[in-house]
Parts: C-alpha cells; sequence; structure tokens
C-alpha cells in the first residue's frame, strides 16, 4: 500500500523511521487516524515555508530515505573479501610496479616520511580509484571493478579511519554514543552491542570506564580503546586505518587482534618499529609512490620480542616515574 | 559555462574546500573563476587570487547576503562568459540556515561540518536539504563513530543528494569532489529561471531601519512566537 494511505497511527507504530523523519522538520500530527497524504496537505503554505520545503519535496525526500533503509536492512551490498591496489606512478611519474592484494583480517604497516603520500593513497582506496586520481592508480574490490555508484553510498565507505588528532565532541555518555552509532547502522540488539563494545575497549584500555562516563571526559587512552572497539564491531568499512597508536594508556597488540578478529583490513601508519613488525607485511611510501613491499620476515618477528623487552622496559621506568621514585638505576 | 553555488554555515570550510577544487581544476586545464558573497568583510578572495584565478567579491551590507546573490549573480553570470570561463564557482554563506542560493538546473554544493553536532542538518533548511552535493568537512578531528551518525544524519535530511567527505586542510577529496562538478548542467542565461526554494519573508519595520522596542513600532510581516502554557510551580 502507498504510505500517503496509511494512517499516521499505522505509519508511527509500524515504520519509526517515518516519525523520525517527520520529528526533523517538527511535524507530529496530533490526530492520528488521518492518511499521510491528506494530513500533509491540509498543511498551511506557510508551515512548509517555514519548514523550509515544499510538500512535494518533503514526500520525495520520504520515499527516498526509506527505500534506502529497506535497502540497507536487506543487506545488499556485496561484501568486501579483498582490495587490490593496482600501482599508477608516483609524483615523479615513475611507475609504481605493484599489485598489492590486501585480505580481510591482515595488518599491513605504511611506512614514508610525512608528506610522502599515505594520505593519497587512503584517498585512492577510499574513492576506489580508477585511473581517475593523480596517482592513476586502480582499485579492485573482491578483484573485479566496483560499481562507481557504490563510491557514494555510506554503507560502502571502504576507509573508517582512527588518528591522534580524533577527538569525541558530542555531549553524551558512552552508552548513549555507542546506542547512537548502532541505530544509525540499524543494529537489532543495541544493549548487547553497547555492552560487548565498553567490555572490549576497557580491555585495551589501562583505566576502565563505564557505561556512564561522558564521551569528553575519557581520557586520551580510553577515547583511543573506546574509538577502536566501536569501529571494530560497529563500522561498515572493511578498510581501518590507524594513524599510529600511541604507546599509552592502551594495549597495542590487543586493539590490533580485536580488529583482525573482527576481520578487518588494517592499515597502520607508523614508525614505531614494535607496531610495523607486528604486522605482516609494510608498504615503503617514497615521492608519492609504492616504493617497495617488504614481507616481515622471520628475523624481524624474533627481533620483535627483543624490541617488546625494551619497551617494557621502559614503560617500567615510565610507572616508577608516575609513583614519585627516583631514576637513579636504569635497568 | 558550468556555474555551480556552494554555499553553507559560517566556518564550515567552503572557503577552503574551493581551493582545493580550483586547484584541481588548475591542474587539469579547465578555466575556473570564483565568486564570493559575503555580509561585512571578506578576505578570502586574496586566496583564490593567489591560485590565479579571477574572482569576484560581493558585499553585501546590512542586506541579506542570500538575496544580494540573487539580484546579483546574472551579472556575475555575464562576467564569467566575459573572461571566457568553463567554471563559475559562487560561494555564499548561509547566515540563517533558512535562506538558500541553489537554483533549479544549478548544480548546487552545501558544506556542513562534523564540529556542529549530530542534531544539526536539520536545522538547515533548503541550503541543505535542496543541494545536490553535500560536502562534510573536519573528519579528521572528530571519531569515526561520530563521521557515520552525522552522514546518517544528513542522509535523512536530504536523502537524494550525494554525500562526499573533504578535508579542506589536507585537500583530501577536493579532486573527487572537482571531478563531481564535471558534470553539472552548462548555464547560458538565467532569466527567468527559478530559486530551488524561496528566500524567506522580511519585510517588517526592522528590515527597513527601526530600532525601537515595542509594539507600536511593528508593522509589516511579524510573527509571533508560541510560548508553551506550563503550569508554574
Amino acid at each position: 500500500m502507498n504510505i500517503l494511505e496509511r494512517t499516521m497511527a499505522d505509519l508511527y507504530e509500524n515504520m519509526p523511521q517515518v516519525s523520525l523523519f517527520l520529528g526533523d522538520y517538527g511535524l507530529d500530527p496530533l490526530e492520528r487516524g488521518i492518511p499521510l497524504g491528506l494530513w500533509l496537505e491540509s498543511l498551511p503554505e506557510e508551515m512548509y515555508e517555514d519548514i523550509g520545503i515544499d510538500m512535494r519535496g518533503l514526500v520525495e525526500n520520504l520515499e527516498e530515505y526509506l527505500l534506502q533503509q529497506q535497502m540497507l536492512q536487506s543487506g545488499h551490498l556485496p561484501a568486501v573479501e579483498e582490495i587490490t591496489v593496482i600501482g599508477g606512478r608516483d609524483k615523479g611519474g615513475n611507475p609504481e610496479k605493484v599489485r598489492l592484494n590486501l585480505k580481510r583480517g591482515s595488518v599491513t604497516s605504511i611506512v614514508g616520511p610525512t608528506g610522502s603520500g599515505k594520505s593519497r593513497l587512503l584517498a585512492d582506496i577510499e574513492w576506489m580509484a580508477q585511473c581517475d586520481t593523480p596517482t592513476g592508480r586502480t582499485i579492485l574490490v573482491n578483484g573485479e571493478k566496483p560499481d562507481p555508484e557504490l563510491r557514494f553510498s555510506l554503507e560502502y565507505k571502504l576507509v573508517a579511519q582512527l588518528s591522534q588528532n580524533m577527538n569525541f565532541v558530542m555531549d553524551t555518555t558512552v552508552a548513549e554514543f555507542v546506542a547512537m552509532h548502532a541505530e544509525s547502522r540499524m543494529v537489532d540488539n543495541i544493549e548487547g552491542v553497547v555492552e560487548e563494545i565498553v567490555t572490549q575497549a576497557n580491555q585495551l584500555a589501562g583505566e576502565p570506564f563505564s557505561t556512564t562516563t561522558p564521551v569528553t571526559s575519557l581520557s586520551g587512552g580510553q577515547s583511543r580503546a573506546l574509538m577502536i572497539a566501536d569501529t571494530a564491531f560497529l563500522s561498515s568499512s572493511p578498510v581501518v586505518l590507524i594513524d599510529e597508536i600511541e604507546n599509552a594508556g592502551i594495549d597495542r597488540k590487543r586493539a590490533l587482534s580485536l580488529l583482525v578478529r573482527r576481520e578487518k583490513i588494517v592499515l597502520m601508519a607508523t614508525h614505531d618499529p614494535i607496531l610495523a613488525l607486528m604486522a605482516q607485511q609494510r608498504m615503503v611510501i617514497r615521492n608519492g609512490g609504492i616504493h617497495r613491499v617488504i614481507k616481515t620476515t622471520k628475523r624481524e618477528k624474533e627481533n620483535l620480542a627483543v624490541l617488546e623487552s625494551f619497551d617494557n622496559r621502559l614503560l617500567a621506568l615510565r610507572t616508577r616515574l608516575r609513583n614519585g621514585e627516583l631514576i637513579e638505576e636504569v635497568p | 559555462m558550468k556555474l555551480v553555488t556552494i554555499s553553507g554555515p559560517p566556518s564550515s570550510g567552503k572557503t577552503a574546500i574551493l581551493a582545493g577544487v580550483i586547484r584541481s581544476m588548475i591542474a587539469s586545464g579547465i578555466k575556473v573563476g570564483a565568486l564570493k558573497y559575503d555580509c561585512l568583510a571578506t578576505d578570502d578572495d586574496t586566496l583564490f587570487r593567489s591560485l590565479g584565478v579571477p574572482v569576484q567579491t560581493g558585499l553585501s551590507g546590512n542586506l541579506c547576503p542570500d538575496h544580494y546573490f540573487v539580484s546579483n549573480i546574472e551579472e556575475c553570470l555575464d562576467w564569467g562568459f566575459r573572461h571566457g570561463l568553463d567554471f563559475l564557482l559562487s560561494e555564499s554563506a548561509g547566515l540563517c540556515n533558512r535562506c538558500a542560493p541553489h537554483i533549479k538546473g544549478v548544480l548546487a554544493v552545501c558544506v556542513i561540518d562534523n564540529l556542529m553536532g549530530a542534531t544539526t542538518p536539520k536545522k538547515i533548511g533548503p541550503m541543505l536539504k535542496y543541494a545536490d552535493i553535500v560536502v562534510i568537512t573536519k573528519g579528521d578531528i572528530v571519531s569515526q563513530a561520530e563521521r557515520e551518525v552525522f552522514a546518517f544524519q544528513v542522509r535523512r535530511a536530504n536523502p537524494k543528494a550525494r554525500i562526499m567527505h573533504v578535508n579542506g586542510i589536507t585537500g583530501q577529496g577536493a579532486g573527487e569532489l572537482a571531478s563531481q562538478f564535471l558534470h553539472a548542467p552548462e548555464t547560458t542565461c538565467l532569466d527567468g529561471s527559478r530559486l530551488r526554494f524561496s528566500m524567506p519573508a522580511a519585510l517588517c519595520s526592522y528590515c527597513l531601519g527601526e530600532t525601537r522596542i515595542g509594539m507600536e513600532h511593528q508593522l509589516g510581516n511579524i510573527k509571533r512566537i508560541k510560548l508553551k502554557e506550563e503550569p508554574i510551580s
């Protein structure tokens, strides 16, 4: 049945999206027995002038919105299993001889000086470049050229980003915040997801926080932990770009393994040798191009253990400092 | 020539986004010019000029900048033709969130930023709701979750628009936005064209310079606030 012929009572009871949509315009009918179409027609023209849209525009937007919500619920979008980056050229016009496969559940680190072209690479992946960006790269999804319309789909955004500059700006508690994100993703069991995310985030963060903590008062480490757990469970993007995880207040190894467990393609821009060696491979970016792809060697993996012991020694010093001790002896 | 109208709340990043688009267009050999409509003062024209493109600035002073835009856009269009431009990008600040410079048959872009809060999209009128492309900025400083929620709210306000994320500082996404401008329709003449939505009626004594407060000084199109009656405890 056409949505305009259904009564307001029926729509408000069975399609909460309709009440949310109309609520955004400050519309709420007092009389619920009337069909939507008749009610909209009965509203005076000045009212439409006040809300800044005419009736036709409002109805078209509502229909389009409901259509998109329906498509989102039916999960019609193809799952991303693998992304392939086919090289283009660097800033000097030299060809990048690369064909790089990024699989779900893998970790790749990205190294190279500032301004070397890391953001451009990410932008190419996000835009699903088809030789139409300055680098001339091509991105394949599941081995094929993606439908160009997917570039504008909010549910098909390939890249989620986590960087050190990011902050929470909303004025909500942790639970409200995660619930709001879950709602926008049309998740069924919102309470369950909130609990899971907060539990996981607490395992990453050094100091625990609760569901009632305001997000803006979380410490740096807690914020990062919540962002990582939230992205792992609720972001639709298969690729997660992490721009350096600071070595304070968060268990970095656990954070990576959570993202891998959630089948994310993890890209990590870092110059921290421990993080770089945790990855299976690393991309070396130079002058706007992928200069080399290095598989982490067996020797490197062995060295990782040594580096971690250095790191633990530094961490122990930090704890001593925090406790007000003298650092006259270094282990 | 293709005309594009770009609007958005103050400080949302319009100028930075346009600068990115202009750089990308210049690199592709496109002849582009910029129009900047503002209210009191602007120095954005120096930025555009430094990119080496022709610029015109219009200051509306004590008039509504969007009303001022409509009364002057044809002349500016002629100016663009005289310069033999391929693209004329017109930027205007949406001050009250109710006016929009968007014209039927002309590509309309709205720029808003992630810092405005999740409920902002519904507070913005035709500028957002009648745009073809909505550009969201400042995505690099808020969390991924907030970015996703914000985009979701934008879509509820304007389900038909293409939503794009552009970073005004690094220019990430500006080339992609410019590539969408290439599909804009040609504008040869605006005489007889229509705005996508009416601009608000503002014809009261205060529009005409009245400064005194009080019922007896209020003439013309006056609207009364509806106070909700709640029992006083």
